[in-house]
């Protein structure tokens, strides 16, 4: 088993304008992912035949470096990712077909924790942050309020399935075109919930500004959370310290400690 | 067939090594690559106290290249000695040590720290810092303060000393004949080449510290360049690194004149690159008929 091997793409799907759902098949028994984890991705080439020369990573040099991707659910025929068509990878991923091949790094980085007991689950997913919550809502089955908040409607995805894990779907656009308008954390500050006694856990991945906003109703409220973090990575494996963030105990790094972080050790 | 090579009494089972700073301290990449395969580990920059480093954004990647400012975050000497080092031990592969300092007592107690651990094959002395006592010149940038933190390093160890040369120099022949001179057993070559990238939106620096240090293919040409200049300057081996990406890469630089090579930003493309490499140039090797990998070393026709 092991945690670097050869995919290739089962399904590759558009999304919305701007979004996609690939599905990869890893070519060797691969370990199983837990929410929160993430996988770092990138083409592959291959031996080119020509000399004796392994064709390690020539040809691969534009996009260079693999990109992380949350792991979004697991289905019959592979790990799938969503994603979001951003710069020069993610342009070129979308135009992949089933077939091709991938090299995959992972499931690397931590995990969500588990539910304290005798508290209700609060997901909160903002934008495409909804990647990395997903197949925890899917675990919680039922018993997780989620929050989703995007800029429009165009942006919300998955929105049957989120309904049918939740105990309750929130939903709030920027614009107001679907759900509430304005911000998710509004909706969050006010939200009472069904059990004013309740015990609740966030466990939440978004925008910064979002996480931010987060911790501090946290903070008022005396809840505990679950942040999951996004920088920069190279490695993703802990080696290069490229993509730390800072916390109250000194840098830590997103792709090893991370990328969920307990949400009021993070400094925003 | 002799794929084993010496740089400065450091004897390799194979030309390829680490780069600094790609590799962790091993332990991180021991489950993609069998590290008894290696011909050095060459570990993260080391410094007598533990450094936090630079704000995040630290990696952006640009044109067949990354640029870095990771402002040497490590562990510090003692928590590397005590926490990365049994690990390494483990290993029948030698560990370099790279570290740096700010002052030139800094660097020579840093080499005295190191020498006295047990597990170091060779000091690999990163001189693109800065002295903080002469008005912040970076070490490896000026042949006076070259000479004179070499000199005291040199002084400090009896460990072989690999000296590893900044490109941001105009003549970087001379400051690796400065290094020979003050007592360097090797000199490795190249480090990061600085640079930067804005973002036009934003208007600011795609890095939190504004500028970074260029690596990968990008840099490849530039490296190769310096590596036959300083091969054809000095006596002593070379270490020749700069955007390695396969085998192809790493016979180019033994052709310049290198006896090793070092493996950085490939290990992020590709975590088993070094091993990928290692097999290729044997491979390589098969095909040419070759005995000896010296038979390569500096062959380059002109
Ligand atoms: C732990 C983690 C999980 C992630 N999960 C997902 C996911 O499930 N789906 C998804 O679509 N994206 C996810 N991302 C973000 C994703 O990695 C970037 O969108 C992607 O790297 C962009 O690559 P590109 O080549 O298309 O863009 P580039 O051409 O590299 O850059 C386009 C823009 O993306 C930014 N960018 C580059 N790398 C990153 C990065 N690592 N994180 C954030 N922004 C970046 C650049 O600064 C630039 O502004 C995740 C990031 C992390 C760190
Ligand atoms: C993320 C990163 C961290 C680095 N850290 C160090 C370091 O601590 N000390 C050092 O001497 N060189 C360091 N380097 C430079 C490399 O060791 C190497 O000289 C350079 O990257 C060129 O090789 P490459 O193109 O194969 O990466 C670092 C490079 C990178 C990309
Ligand atoms: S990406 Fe290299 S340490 Fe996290």
């Amino acid at each position: 088993m092991s945690r670097y091997f050869r995919a290739e793409i089962a399904e590759n799907r558009p999304l919305g304008k701007d979004y996609g759902i690939l599905t990869f098949a890893p070519s060797e028994t691969a370990v199983e992912p837990e929410a929160g984890q993430f996988y770092m991705i990138g083409r592959c080439a291959g031996k080119n035949g020509v000399s004796l020369i392994p064709v390690s990573c020539r040809d691969l040099r534009d996009p260079l470096l693999k990109r992380p991707f949350s792991f979004f659910r697991k289905t019959r025929t592979g790990y799938q990712i969503l994603y979001r068509i951003k710069g020069k990878w993610t342009a070129m991923m979308r135009d992949m077909k089933q077939g091709s091949s991938l090299h995959v790094l992972g499931p690397l980085g931590n995990s969500y924790p588990p539910l304290p007991k005798g508290h209700t689950p609060v997901i909160v997913g903002g934008g495409l942050g909804i990647a990395s919550v997903f197949s925890l809502a899917e675990k919680f089955a039922g018993s997780a309020y989620i929050f989703y908040g995007t800029r429009t409607t165009e942006e919300l995805v998955m929105l049957d399935e989120l309904k049918g894990f939740a105990k309750r779907l929130l939903i709030s656009t920027d614009d107001g075109s679907c759900g509430a308008k304005g911000c998710i954390t509004d909706m969050i500050r006010n939200f009472g919930g069904e059990d004013p006694a309740g015990m609740y856990t966030l466990y939440a991945c978004g925008p910064r500004a979002m996480m931010a906003a987060l911790d501090s109703i946290a903070k008022e409220r005396g809840m505990k959370g679950y942040v999951s973090l996004e920088e920069n990575m190279a490695c993703g494996i802990g080696a290069c310290l490229g993509c730390v963030v800072k916390t109250v105990t000194g840098h830590q790094r997103v792709c090893k400690e991370g990328p969920v972080f307990d949400i009021g050790e993070v400094l925003w | 067939m002799n794929f084993s090579v010496e740089i400065g009494g450091l004897k390799l089972r194979n030309p390829v090594m680490t780069a600094s700073g790609t590799f962790g301290y091993g332990e991180e990449y021991s489950e993609f690559v069998d590290l008894n395969r290696l011909g050095a580990v060459v570990v993260k920059g080391l410094s007598l106290a533990p450094k936090e480093g630079n704000p995040p954004p630290r990696i952006v990647e640009t044109a067949a290249g990354m640029l870095n400012a990771i402002g040497l975050q490590n562990i510090g000497i003692e928590r590397f000695i005590k926490e990365s080092l049994p690990f390494l031990r483990g290993f029948d592969t030698p560990v370099v040590a790279n570290f740096f300092g700010d002052s030139v007592n800094e660097y020579a107690e840093a080499a005295r720290r190191l020498n006295d651990a047990e597990g170091i094959g060779a000091l690999e002395m990163n001189i693109s810092c800065p002295n903080k006592e002469a008005g912040w010149r970076v070490f490896g940038t000026d042949p006076g303060e070259t000479s004179t933190v070499v000199r005291a390093v040199r002084k400090a160890t009896r460990l072989p000393l690999i000296v590893k040369l900044s490109p941001n120099v105009t003549d970087i022949a001379s400051i690796a004949r400065v290094a020979e001179d003050a007592g360097a057993d090797a000199v490795s070559l190249i480090n990061t080449i600085t640079g930067m990238a804005i973002d036009i939106r934003t208007r600011r620096p795609k890095l939190a510290n504004i500028t970074g240090g260029l690596s990968g293919p990008a840099v490849k040409p530039v490296a190769l360049r310096m590596v036959w200049e300083v091969y054809r300057a000095v006596k002593i081996p070379v270490v020749g690194m700069g955007g390695i990406m396969d085998a192809a890469d790493a016979l180019e630089f033994i052709l310049a004149g290198a006896t090793a090579v070092g493996v950085g930003t490939a290990n992020f493309i590709n975590p088993a690159a070094t091993l990928d490499i290692i097999e290729g140039m044997e491979a390589f090797m098969r095909e040419q008929g070759l005995q000896d990998i010296g038979e390569l070393r500096g062959k380059l026709e002109v």
